[in-house]
């Protein structure tokens, strides 16, 4: 087992109270293995990955366990966290240019992450910085690699990122929402690039996307996230193919799908959650179609069923999947 | 299978719900301020020194220009700040109340600050919103005559001004207004190009909002957070400038005074041993400069909390 | 077939791009947003408009609105050439053609309360109406997107992005126009809010019997609402036709490219789906390929096609393909 999340809480001190980004979080990742956070605005998908990475903002406190092959990564010191995440986990975001200084040539930026971490010489590490921009398709890479970040496209940038992120090896890749600013054919070619990676670098791979389409032809397997929570975790397949939470069940048909001719799209009622003010029981209760008395109150426990499939509702899965 | 009811029928039942008021952005920045202990800090200084311009006079024994003739020849001495003579803070070398001319002294340098912004707030909010939302030639035009003013030694200007014209409030008065807001005109434009690319102008432009509705609508609201700002950090700006000109001599006239002139008064007995003519007047000086800072710094983090 | 509400023949926008540091007097550049679009639109009708980023579909949204000045071509709504209105027509286009946007919250003034921004249309075309009738009006708006009326009084900041989208929507609609654009206005919303928007906008149209233009990138959100699409790249258009016929029987390269590159919230069928990336990116449009605009990333591009620009084809009745080498194919069929 590569990862192992315990508990993980993450919460947001602000002037008008704490809120509750993340409330007890719990899932492993196997080694190769790829993962699908999906949730909505609100949800804690990205605030789980920042924790896990030691890379929550200034007012934001985790707790809880987070086990990287052995290391509890919330006790490491922001130092020993550097390295972690220099070495061991790899991470791309949605836009390219948080993580590329735009007025260091790619060149040196790439370079510095193995001078610094692998202590390679700056010509060694020039030469497989190119190699890793070929490897993600960056055309000329040998003579592109000299120029500036804004000289890319969008799509290039996010390649230069993947290839950047790549660089030390890493045995976890999180990319978090990595084409949602990209359009579809570039999305499409993105995505092909992560799925040839994950197979000729065995990375295991976290996407924490909105995208149920993106998740549908890359992950093995999904977590549904809402209000912080876990509502449904499993194999991709089944979890599509017959959903057992009302959220999952409800966005999957809220989505227009291209390949059906559906007249009216179904809906989830309301808006998503204040995090500042969660029900103390399910967070999804306020908007669910299935809603019982118990829902607002009492928090439903996530349970396995199926043997690795997990649900977190109070009203049993017959009656969501009937 | 349960209803994925629209919203439809849960605003049936709450429809007949009281209207409930919105909290503007004004009312979160002023929650925002009023926690800002510094800037609430300045702002009470601010309104003590303000009662004491307004209501001073009142409590003042002497008038401002009236020589306290038993203490001639011994203002050393019987000068000093004092309960029982009734010159609280002293008298100048002339006999004259300190209290009373303090008094009129922050009352000058209050106007000549606050008038100095105003101008500034009106006349450079609106020049700068119009040259912005016009663009291309009007715009240049119109910045272009900012730069050419901006180029002028003011400072020389106004001299020569009070020097031919004759010294007077007044020359002060339009010589500050005449610089003040070319600044804040810059200031606005700036801003004012980057919210006429706002979604929402767009909307009222093509809904066809008259386009000086458009400025005063939806620009010039938007402007206003870094127009205050700015005006309350242009104040002391104002005071400072006017102190100055008073110090050389040039600026309120005898009986008159104003903290700069006072200032000056004072820095030149300093030699006789009478401090408190040159304390008192600074201390307010001061004072309000810093209330002022206080204030503006608060209300910047109040109206833009964006690098909270 | 009635009169087309809206009909644009040969629409070329182009900006004037100055290099930065260029002397006042030099020639600037030229960027073609949109060029030789043509296509009817009839009442009651709900046209789609399908692009990636820089294919010009904003702009195009624009030139129709009236804020962004066409370079060539006509725009002629209800019979009427844009670009050489009186006043009063003018006036009256502009009450009739309305718009929504993809930044929910930046399409609304941050100062103004709902009430007000609601109203503001109905304040500047519509002087006279009491201050009572405005209110009731407003509210009665509201009310029909969604919106619980008692928040006339509030601000934009205290509204979720769904509930915002619905404000600039009342807004749009309180003087019942006859047609109605929306520039993405679903993409910068939640998946599970998407769906509300969408099913809120067929059912207004619906109501009110609008015309309306649905612009985005996302196809499947375009293939739910239209009754025709339009596919644009780089400023032209690709292909016309109706919705299902578009997406099941797509003739032209870029629209089966650009229906392959759609991921479909389905495992099984995913893995099954033939995989057919586009490879590269969208040229510059200052200097557009010559011929054929797409040809530098199409599959089937030939010699001849750098030579001129293709004629849009009609392969079938209402179905124009801007493509010689056209041929149907339905991308989304499962291969075995």
């Amino acid at each position: 087992m590569l990862l192992d999340i315990d508990n993980l809480r993450v919460t947001f001190s602000t002037a008008d109270g704490d809120v509750n980004a993340v409330n007890g979080v719990n899932f492993q990742l196997d080694e190769r293995e790829t993962l699908a956070i999906v949730g909505e605005s609100g949800s804690g998908k990205s605030q789980t990955a920042f924790a896990l990475m030691g890379l929550l903002a200034r007012n934001g406190r985790a707790s809880g366990r987070v086990n990287f092959d052995g290391t509890d990564l919330l006790s490491l010191t922001p130092r020993q966290m550097n390295k972690v995440r220099s070495k061991q986990i790899g991470m791309i975001f949605q836009d390219p240019m948080t993580s590329l200084n735009p007025y260091i040539r790619i060149s040196d930026q790439m370079a510095e992450v193995l001078t610094l971490h692998n202590g390679v010489s700056k010509k060694d590490a020039i030469a497989e910085s190119v190699r890793m921009l070929d490897a993600v398709k960056i055309p000329d890479a040998r003579n592109r690699i000299r120029s500036y970040p804004h000289e890319f496209s969008g799509g290039m940038r996010q390649r230069i990122m993947i290839a950047m992120s790549l660089l030390c090896r890493p045995r976890l890749l999180i990319a978090d929402e990595p084409t949602t600013a990209l359009d579809v054919t570039v999305q499409a070619q993105i995505m092909q690039l992560l799925a040839e990676i994950r197979d000729d670098f065995g990375t295991a791979i976290i996407l924490i996307t909105h995208d149920l389409g993106v998740v549908a032809g890359f992950c093995d397997r999904t977590l549904v996230l809402y209000g912080g929570q876990i509502m449904e975790d499993g194999p991709t397949d089944p979890v599509f193919a017959d959903p057992t939470h009302p959220y999952t069940k409800g966005l999957l048909r809220a989505v227009p799908r291209l390949d059906r001719d559906d007249d009216e799209l179904l809906t989830i009622a309301g808006e998503p959650p204040d995090m500042s003010r969660l029900p103390q029981g399910c967070p999804f209760s306020a908007r669910c179609g299935y809603v019982q008395n118990v829902c607002p109150r009492i928090p439903p426990e996530l349970l396995a069923f199926d043997g690795n499939r997990r649900r977190a509702c109070h009203v049993s899965k017959e009656e969501v999947s009937a | 299978m349960p209803a994925y009811s629209s919203d439809a029928e849960r605003l049936i039942e709450v429809s007949h719900l009281a209207e409930v008021q919105g909290r503007s952005l004004w009312a979160d920045a002023r929650s925002r301020f009023v926690r800002n202990k510094a800037a609430m800090a300045g702002a009470f200084i601010l309104i003590v020194i303000a009662f004491f311009a307004l209501f001073g006079q009142l409590i003042a024994q002497y008038e401002r220009d009236m020589i306290d003739f038993t203490l001639i020849g011994a203002n050393m001495q019987k000068g000093v700040p004092s309960i029982e003579t009734g010159h609280y803070f002293g008298t100048d070398s002339s006999g004259r109340d300190l209290f009373a001319r303090v008094v009129q002294g922050t009352q000058i340098s209050l106007m000549v600050g606050i008038v100095g912004a105003l101008v500034a707030v009106i006349v450079g909010t609106l020049y700068g919103a119009v040259a912005g939302y016009a663009g291309g030639r009007t715009d240049d035009v119109m910045m272009r005559l900012v730069d050419v003013l901006m180029s002028i030694p003011f400072m020389f200007v106004l001299i020569l001004m009070l020097v031919i014209f004759g010294r007077s409030i007044f020359m002060l008065f339009l010589g500050i207004g005449l610089i003040s807001w070319l600044d804040m005109a810059r200031i606005a434009r700036g801003q004012t190009l980057s919210i006429k690319n706002k979604e929402f102008v767009e909307v009222a432009h093509a809904t066809g909002v008259a386009p000086f509705k458009i400025i005063m609508r939806h620009i010039v609201p938007n402007l206003l957070g870094i127009v205050i700002v700015y005006a309350t950090l242009l104040v002391p700006q104002m005071i400072i400038f006017e102190s100055f000109i008073s110090f050389l001599g040039l600026g309120v006239q005898e009986p008159n005074t104003s903290l700069g002139a006072l200032i000056s008064q004072g820095a030149s007995n300093m030699a006789y041993g009478v401090l408190w003519q040159l304390f008192f007047p600074l201390g307010f000086f001061v004072l309000t400069i810093f209330g002022f800072f206080f204030v503006g710094d608060g209300l910047r983090d109040a109206l833009d909390p964006k690098d909270r | 077939m009635t009169d087309p509400i809206l009909s644009l023949r040969n629409l070329s926008v182009t900006f004037d791009i100055r290099p930065r540091g260029a002397w006042p007097w030099t020639q600037p550049l030229k960027l073609h947003a949109v060029s030789d679009m043509s296509f009817d639109l009839q009442p009651g009708e709900c046209l789609g408009v399908v692009g990636e980023s820089g294919s010009g579909k904003s702009t195009l949204a624009r030139a129709i609105v009236g804020t962004v000045p066409s370079s060539g071509g006509q725009i002629n709504f209800e019979g009427h050439d844009l670009a050489d209105m009186t006043p009063r027509q003018r006036r009256v286009h502009r009450r009739d053609v309305q718009m929504i946007f993809q930044d929910p919250l930046a399409a609304l003034n941050p100062r103004m309360t709902v009430g007000d921004i609601i109203a503001e249309p109905l304040v500047t075309h519509e002087p006279n109406v009491s201050r009572a009738d405005r209110k009731a009006r407003v509210q009665d708006m509201m009310q029909r997107v969604g919106l619980l009326p008692n928040l006339v009084n509030r601000y934009p900041h205290e509204f979720s992005g769904g509930q915002c989208q619905r404000i600039g929507i009342a807004r749009a609609l309180i003087l019942k126009p006859k047609l109605l654009i929306c520039d993405e206005p679903v993409s910068a919303l939640d998946v599970s809010v998407q769906a509300q928007v969408v099913n809120l906008l067929r059912e207004l149209q619906r109501d009110m019997g609008l015309s309306m233009i649905f612009i985005a990138h996302d196809l499947s959100v375009v293939k739910h609402i239209s009754d025709r699409v339009v596919v644009m790249y780089l400023g032209r258009q690709m292909e016309v036709g109706e919705a299902q016929t578009i997406t099941m029987r797509p003739e032209h390269p870029y629209t089966q490219a650009l229906i392959a590159s759609v991921p479909i919230p389905d495992p099984v069928l995913e893995r099954k789906r033939a995989r057919r990336t586009l490879d590269g990116e969208l040229p510059s449009p200052i200097s557009p390929p010559s011929g054929c605009v797409f040809r530098t990333r199409c599959p089937k591009a030939q010699p001849s096609c750098a030579k001129a620009i293709p004629p849009m084809l009609e392969v079938a009745p209402g179905h124009l393909v801007a493509c010689p080498y056209h041929e149907p194919e339905n991308v989304l069929a499962v291969s075995a």
